[in-house]
């Protein structure tokens, strides 16, 4: 019985690492320039369709990461020129807006072209037994490069003068622009690497678990979750939010019928925005 | 005066078309048309007056077809009691959950409103008294009392038409009000209008909580007319950002924005479906983005700035 509990633990946790990268995304876009991205979940979907195709062209799932995560700065850096510079200074309705009408055109161009119908990477990497208990390799994996890329990000946000720069203008966008720092740069490289974190969060959920165009909505919603759970802008209590979630989420369906756990999530959602709108980790990049 | 007038012939003259013609197609195009005007009128209180993005609005609007659903199928209510009963139902869930959620600000409160309408889609789709995730279905005998199921959808149909005048006029008095003053106060600067006197958690919940009345009454009508309701079409975010959109195209925080976009969509929407069929859905983000970047204030907001001579026309 006790394997059991300790098996959804941490297969709880190796998922949530992976919810947590793309949180991270939503949590650096959020902070930098206050938009909610609502194209998130679109962002997901293609680093699924991405790491699918460079797959059945016969490239290993976890060297096409740094591939997908490059196509997702330039690609966000796109988004930002297309639908984000012109109005990230109006009220949020408008970016709101905008970010999911780039939702819309993503999805509907995926639906065109590849329908809804379910694809799967069929990867093995064999699994890890630890005392009686048996984990999927692609797990741990993913786990892992989720790890390895949150801790390259806090590198280059605290260590690298660009990063600097990014913290700087989430901090207070007018002050650093009079200190010379070309804003719309930082904004759009912001954008860049929270799609990219996105698309590769994408890419390792699609070597576990089956996906179609349709299944970033979900992973957006989670995004949201944990974000909120963590604190919008924090981007340790997007990692820390969505261990909690990938716990709760493994440890509940042990307990209670699947389909319920959605609704206890969005009720825990809208429980901390109303007692700690700042979350659990509140605060600035 | 101009502007309420027009409105309301225009809505009447295009209400009354599949009465005269007795057309069944056309019926069915005005009902949809009808039913965007209502949504999007109710949203215009809470998002166009009052400034607050409800991003899951839709969830009003499924709350009151599962309450209507229930009451006609399980006790034989009359549909216009019934479409009472659930637009009192929905508001009164605004308001109380407004009275939480309204002291969230801009991007939290949509945020909130987007986890209350997945909490509530979740939550049905797990109750077995509702039909969990396969919804329920009309017995064929509960169109009897009206005279049959073609009957009953006509006289859906009237109460539809007459939801749409009540809800065009509640937007007419809200905006001349002093109440809608003092909504229109917390659009612009909510600490300010405080400061200076408006009663601003009550004025937003009761604003929230009409908003949410007239969508409960419409996913009463619409859920009865339709015969069968599930989850997935009734709590559907995307229509949620629909009846944004709609709000956006005709113009927020006018009375007859909202009419005109509801119109205007109904129509790009037909005529995509039509010539682009499987591109649809991408050509319409398109549009939208073009619409939040270029167009912000809408097509009245546009006419009212170009032309000056309309304003006394475009409220």
């Amino acid at each position: 019985m006790i394997e059991i509990w300790i098996d959804s633990v941490i297969s709880g946790i190796l998922l949530g690492l992976v919810y947590g990268l793309a949180a991270l995304g939503l949590n650096l876009i959020w902070g930098v320039m206050k938009v909610i991205n609502l194209s998130h979940g679109a962002f997901i979907a293609l680093g699924m369709f991405f790491a699918y195709f460079l797959f059945t062209f016969g490239l290993n799932p976890y060297a096409g990461v740094p591939v997908i995560f490059l196509i997702g700065v330039l690609l966000g850096m796109v988004v930002y020129f297309v639908a984000l510079h012109r109005i990230i200074d109006a009220p949020e309705l408008s970016t709101l807006l905008s970010t999911f009408s780039v939702s819309l055109f993503i999805i509907g161009v995926g639906t065109y072209l590849w329908s809804t119908s379910p694809y799967a990477i069929s990867f093995d990497v064999g699994t890890i037994s630890v005392g009686g208990m048996t984990i999927l390799g692609t797990k741990v994996i993913a786990g892992a490069v989720s790890i390895a890329l949150a801790l390259s990000l806090y590198y280059f946000l605290y260590k690298t003068k660009t990063g600097k720069a990014v913290r700087a203008v989430s901090m207070n966008r007018t002050a650093a622009e009079l200190m010379g720092i070309n804003t719309t740069k930082i904004l759009a490289l912001s954008f860049g690497i929270g799609i990219a974190l996105a698309m590769t969060a994408g890419a390792l959920i699609a070597t576990i678990f089956p996906f179609t165009i349709l299944s970033g909505g979900v992973y957006e919603l989670k995004s949201f979750v944990i974000c909120v759970l963590g604190g919008l802008g924090s981007p340790i209590g997007a990692l820390v939010g969505g261990l909690i979630m990938g716990i709760l989420e493994n440890v509940m369906a042990l307990q209670i019928p699947t389909g319920l756990v959605p609704f206890i999530e969005f009720t825990i959602l809208v429980i901390v925005l109303l007692l700690r709108p700042t979350g659990i980790f509140g605060g600035e990049i | 005066m101009r502007t309420i007038a027009w409105l309301l012939a225009l809505i009447l003259i295009l209400g009354f078309l599949p009465i005269v013609t007795h057309d069944v197609t056309l019926r069915e195009t005005v009902f949809l048309i009808l039913m965007y005007v209502a949504l999007a009128e109710s949203l215009n209180v809470i998002l166009g007056y009052t400034g607050y993005v409800s991003f899951g609005h839709i969830v009003f609007y499924g709350i009151g077809g599962y309450v209507a659903f229930v009451l006609i199928e399980n006790y034989g209510t009359n549909i216009v009691l019934a479409m009472l009963l659930a637009g009192a139902f929905s508001a009164f869930v605004a308001y109380v959950l407004g009275l939480a959620i309204l002291r969230l600000r801009g991007a939290y409160f949509a945020i909130a409103t987007i986890g209350i309408n997945e909490a509530v889609k979740a939550l049905v789709t797990n109750l077995n008294q509702l039909g969990g995730a396969e919804g329920i279905y009309f017995n064929m005998n509960v169109y009897r009392p009206y005279g049959g199921a073609e009957n009953a959808i006509w006289f859906a149909y009237y109460l539809m038409l007459a939801v749409t005048v009540a809800v065009v006029l509640v937007n007419w008095k809200v905006k001349r009000s002093k109440f809608g003053l003092g909504l229109m106060a917390i659009r612009e600067d909510e600490d300010a209008s405080l400061t200076l006197g408006v009663n601003t958690s009550m004025y937003k919940t009761i604003a929230f909580a009409i908003s949410a009345f007239f969508p409960g009454m419409v996913g009463a009508l619409f859920f009865f007319k339709n015969g069968n309701i599930d989850p997935e079409s009734a709590f559907h975010l995307t229509k949620s950002i629909e009846m944004i959109f709609m709000v956006m195209l005709g113009g927020f925080g006018t009375v007859s924005g909202p009419v005109i976009g509801a119109m205007v969509y109904e129509r790009i929407r037909g005529l995509l479906l039509v010539s682009f069929k499987a591109l649809h859905i991408a050509i319409s983000g398109v549009i939208l983005l073009l619409i939040v970047l270029f167009v912000p204030r809408g097509i009245v907001g546009f006419l009212r700035e170009r032309v000056p001579v309309l304003r006394r026309y475009f409220e």
